[in-house]
C-alpha cells in the first residue's frame, strides 16, 4: 500500500473539512469506549489479565526464535506448509506461487491487516487472479477502492447512504429501485452475493490473530463467519501471519483472547474463534486439502531488542484508536498507511521509516488514554516520544521547530532565566487579555490560536504563587 | 533464504545466538506443562450454577436453547423448534454415534441426511463436543463425525449438547480435548480445526451497529440434554 503519511497535516485538514467523515466519527466516537468499559466492568479480573497478557507476550518475544521454530516443527508435523518471507515482496511471491500451483482463478479473503500491508490484492489482480474480500467492511472498501480506516471496523468511516450508493452501483443484476429499509437489508444483499463466491473460490486467504507453538495452529477471530467460510470451503487455505503472532501454548492464547474481544468490541468473546492445524485429515468430510502459512517479517525483526520491541506485543484490538482524541477527530485515513491511531503512530515509522511517517508520532497530545486501555500495556506515548527524539536526531524536523526547541531547552535548563521568562510571559499575557477570560490570538502563536483560544494567565507564575503562599503560611 | 535472515535478525536483536540448551529445556518443559494463568472467578461455581451460567450466556449472545431431560425427547424438541421458525423439516446432521442413537423415527415427518452441509441446506444439527460456561461458548472440533460446514453454511444451526459436557473455563475445555482426542497425523491432540462458537453470526460493520446473520448462521439453537445427575440434584 502506497503511504500518504508524509502528507498527514494536509490529510488531517482535509478530514476535518469532510462532513460525511465527521458525521461517521461523531457517531462512533462515544460507542466504542462505552462498549469496552461495560465489558471490562463485568470482569473483575481484567486488570490482572492485562499484566498477564503483557508478561506472556514479553516472555514470547524474549524467546521468539525458539517459539517460531517450535511452531514450524508442529505445523510440518500436522501436514502444513511454512513459507518464510523477509520482505513484502517475498510474501507476495509466495502467495502467488501457491495460488498458481492451485490453478486458482478466484481467491476469497478474510479480513487481514497484514494483507493490506503486503498489498496482496493488487499483486493477485496483476497476475490474473481475482481476490474477493468477504468481510462486510472490507467488501465495500474493495468496491469503493478505498483502504480501511480502522483495524477492526475497516468501514467505520462510511455512512449508510454510502453503502446503499455503492451497492446500487455495483450490484447491477438487482432491481435498481429496490429499497434498503434497514441496515440488515444491506447486509443481506452482501451475504447472498458472497455466498456463491465462497463456494466457487479455489483458494482462501486469512490472517492470523495468533500462532500457537505447542500445536502448530493458527487462530482467527471473527464475528461474521466469513473467515471460517474462507478457510473451510476452498481446496487451499493460505494463512498470512507476521512473526510476532506466535505464543507458546493454548493457555497463553486463551488468556490473551479474554482480553482481545473485550478491548476491541466490548464483547466477552467473539462469535467465531477458530484454531486451524494442518489440512484435511483422513475421513474428514470437509476442510481444505492444503494448509499453508506465509510468515512475514517485513521490518519487525529489526524492532527486537530496540526501544520499540514492546510494540510487538500488540494484539490489534484497536482500543488505542477507539480512545484517541486525535484519531476520533481526523479518522484513520489521515494517518496515510495501514495502521492508524496510536499503535500506527508507533508501528508505521518502524515499518516504512520515520522519514515518511515522522508526523504520526507528533500527532499526539500525550494524554495517555491509549496506554491506559491497551490490553497488553504497551507504553505508546513513551514510544512516540522515542520517535520524536529520533526524528530530531536525524534532523528530519523543520528548522523552525529545531530552533525553537533548542531555544526552549536553553531556557529550561537555566532555572533563574526560566523563572524570569515565565514571569514576564505570564504578566504580558495577563495585560494583553485584561478584562477577558481568553485570547483569540497571541503574537508568534497564530498556529496554536488558529484553532482555539488561549485562557489568560492570572499574571502570577506557579513558582511565584507557591513562594507567596509559603510566606503567608509562615507569617 | 528468508528463514535464515529472519532468525538471524531476531537473534541479533536479542544479542545472542540460538538459545542455550538449558534454557531451551526450560521452555520445552513450559510447553509440555502448558501452565494455566488466572481463571476468572465467574465460572468457578457449583455444577448447577455452571450450567445456568452457560445458558444465561447463550441468551446474552443471542442464541436460544431448550432443555430436555432425555435424548428420547430430542426429536420432538427439534421438530417443534423448526416448526416455530417456519422452516422445512429437512435436516443435515452430523454422522455422530450419539446423534444416531436418538429415536428420530418417533418423528417421521423429519427428513434427515447425514454428512457435511451443502449450499442448499437450511438447517444443520451438529454434535456439541463441550460447552464453556464462562461465555456460553460451544467447542466444536472437526472430525469425520463432526464436519465443520455444519457450523457455518446453514441459516439455522442446531447443536445437541449434553449437560455433563459443560465446563467452566476455556482451559478446562482444552484439557478435555487433550485427554480425549488423538490426531494420528501429528501424533498430537489437535484436530484440523477447532471452532469456539459464541452465538449466531453478526456484524457491526455498517455504521458500527450490530446486526445478526452476516455470513454464518442467522440462528443458533442449543438443545441441552440434562444427563448430569449431580447438577440436577444440587
Amino acid at each position: 500500500m502506497l503511504a500518504t503519511s508524509p502528507a498527514f497535516k494536509e490529510n488531517a485538514a482535509h478530514a476535518l473539512a469532510d462532513p460525511s467523515l465527521q458525521k461517521a466519527l461523531h457517531r462512533t466516537r462515544p460507542q466504542n469506549p462505552a462498549k469496552r468499559a461495560a465489558a471490562v466492568a463485568a470482569l473483575p479480573e481484567f486488570e490482572q489479565l492485562r499484566d498477564i497478557g503483557r508478561d506472556i507476550k514479553n516472555h514470547t518475544l524474549a524467546n521468539l526464535d525458539f517459539y517460531l521454530e517450535t511452531w514450524e516443527t508442529n505445523v510440518l508435523k500436522s501436514g502444513g506448509h511454512v513459507h518464510w518471507a523477509s520482505t513484502a515482496d517475498d510474501a507476495r511471491t509466495a502467495v502467488l506461487e501457491i495460488c498458481r500451483k492451485a490453478g486458482a482463478r478466484t481467491v476469497t479473503k478474510g479480513k487481514s491487516m497484514i494483507s493490506e500491508e503486503l498489498a496482496i490484492n493488487d499483486h493477485l489482480e496483476k497476475h490474473g487472479i481475482e481476490p474477493i474480500e468477504t468481510d462486510l467492511g472490507e467488501y465495500i472498501l474493495q468496491i469503493r477502492k478505498e483502504p480501511p480506516s480502522h483495524i477492526i471496523g475497516p468501514a467505520f468511516h462510511l455512512n449508510r447512504e454510502d453503502w446503499e450508493e455503492s451497492f446500487r452501483k455495483v450490484h447491477t443484476h438487482l432491481p435498481a429501485d429496490r429499497v434498503f429499509a434497514e441496515r440488515k437489508d444491506i447486509m443481506t444483499e452482501a451475504r447472498e452475493l458472497l455466498r456463491s463466491k465462497f463456494l466457487a473460490a479455489d483458494v482462501g486467504i486469512t490472517g492470523a490473530n495468533f500462532l500457537i507453538a505447542e500445536t502448530g495452529s493458527s487462530v482467527i477471530v471473527t464475528n461474521e463467519g466469513n473467515g471460517d467460510l474462507t478457510q473451510t470451503l476452498p481446496r487451499v487455505h493460505i494463512v498470512l501471519a507476521s512473526i510476532e503472532k506466535v505464543v507458546p501454548t493454548l493457555e497463553d492464547a486463551t488468556s490473551l483472547l479474554r482480553l482481545l474481544a473485550r478491548s476491541a468490541t466490548g464483547q466477552d468473546f467473539s462469535v467465531y474463534t477458530t484454531f486451524s492445524t494442518g489440512g484435511r485429515r483422513a475421513g474428514d468430510l470437509d476442510g481444505p486439502e492444503e494448509y499453508h502459512v506465509v510468515v512475514v517479517d517485513n521490518g519487525r525483526s529489526a524492532m527486537v531488542g530496540t526501544e520499540f520491541q514492546d510494540m510487538l506485543r500488540c494484539i490489534r484490538c484497536a482500543a488505542c484508536m477507539n480512545h484517541c482524541p486525535v484519531y476520533q477527530t481526523v479518522g484513520g485515513h489521515a494517518y496515510g498507511w495501514v495502521y492508524p491511531g496510536p499503535m500506527g503512530s508507533v508501528l508505521t515509522p518502524s515499518l516504512i521509516g520515520v522519514d515518511k511517517a515522522g508526523h504520526l508520532p507528533n500527532a499526539s497530545t500525550f494524554c495517555g488514554k491509549c496506554e491506559s486501555v491497551c490490553p497488553v500495556k504497551i507504553p505508546l506515548p513513551k514510544m512516540m516520544r522515542h520517535w520524536r527524539e529520533r526524528e530530531f536526531e536525524r534532523h528530519l524536523s523543520p528548522q523552525s521547530v529545531r530552533t525553537n526547541l533548542s531555544l526552549w531547552a536553553f531556557v529550561a535548563q537555566r532555572p533563574a532565566l526560566y523563572r524570569l521568562a515565565t514571569r514576564i510571559g505570564a504578566k504580558a499575557l495577563s495585560l494583553l487579555g485584561r478584562g477577558r477570560g481568553r485570547l483569540a490570538s497571541v503574537p508568534f502563536a497564530g498556529g496554536w490560536t488558529g484553532g482555539r483560544d488561549l485562557p489568560v494567565p492570572e499574571g502570577e507564575t506557579f513558582f511565584a504563587r507557591y513562594a507567596r503562599l509559603e510566606r503567608s503560611k509562615r507569617s | 533464504m528468508s528463514r535464515e535472515a529472519i532468525f538471524g535478525a531476531i537473534r541479533r536483536g536479542l544479542r545472542r545466538g540460538a538459545l542455550p540448551d538449558d534454557q531451551a529445556m526450560a521452555l520445552r518443559a513450559r510447553l509440555s506443562a502448558h501452565p494455566r494463568h488466572l481463571i476468572p472467578a465467574r465460572s468457578r461455581v457449583a455444577r448447577a450454577e455452571q450450567i445456568a451460567l452457560f445458558l444465561r450466556n447463550l441468551e446474552k449472545e443471542f442464541a436460544t436453547f431448550r432443555r430436555v431431560s432425555d435424548a428420547a425427547e430430542l426429536p420432538e424438541a427439534v421438530a417443534t423448534y423448526i416448526a416455530a421458525q417456519n422452516l422445512p423439516p429437512e435436516l443435515v446432521i452430523a454422522p455422530h454415534d450419539e446423534l444416531r442413537s436418538i429415536p428420530w423415527a418417533a418423528r417421521p415427518m423429519l427428513r434427515l441426511r447425514e454428512g457435511r452441509a451443502e449450499a442448499a441446506d437450511l438447517v444443520s444439527v451438529q454434535h456439541g463436543y463441550v460447552g464453556i460456561a464462562e461465555t456460553g461458548t460451544l467447542m466444536l472440533p472437526a472430525a469425520p463425525d463432526r464436519p465443520t460446514t455444519l457450523n457455518l453454511l446453514c441459516d439455522t444451526a442446531i447443536v445437541v449438547l449434553r449437560a455433563s459436557r459443560i465446563v467452566g473455563a476455556y482451559e478446562e475445555a482444552w484439557d478435555v480435548l487433550r485427554a480425549e482426542r488423538h490426531d494420528e497425523l501429528s501424533d498430537g491432540f489437535m484436530p484440523r480445526n477447532v471452532m469456539l462458537v459464541t452465538g449466531p453470526s453478526r456484524s457491526a460493520d455498517i455504521e458500527s451497529t450490530l446486526e445478526l446473520g452476516a455470513h454464518g448462521p442467522r440462528r443458533l439453537h442449543v438443545v441441552l440434554v440434562d444427563d448430569d445427575s449431580s447438577a440436577l440434584q444440587s
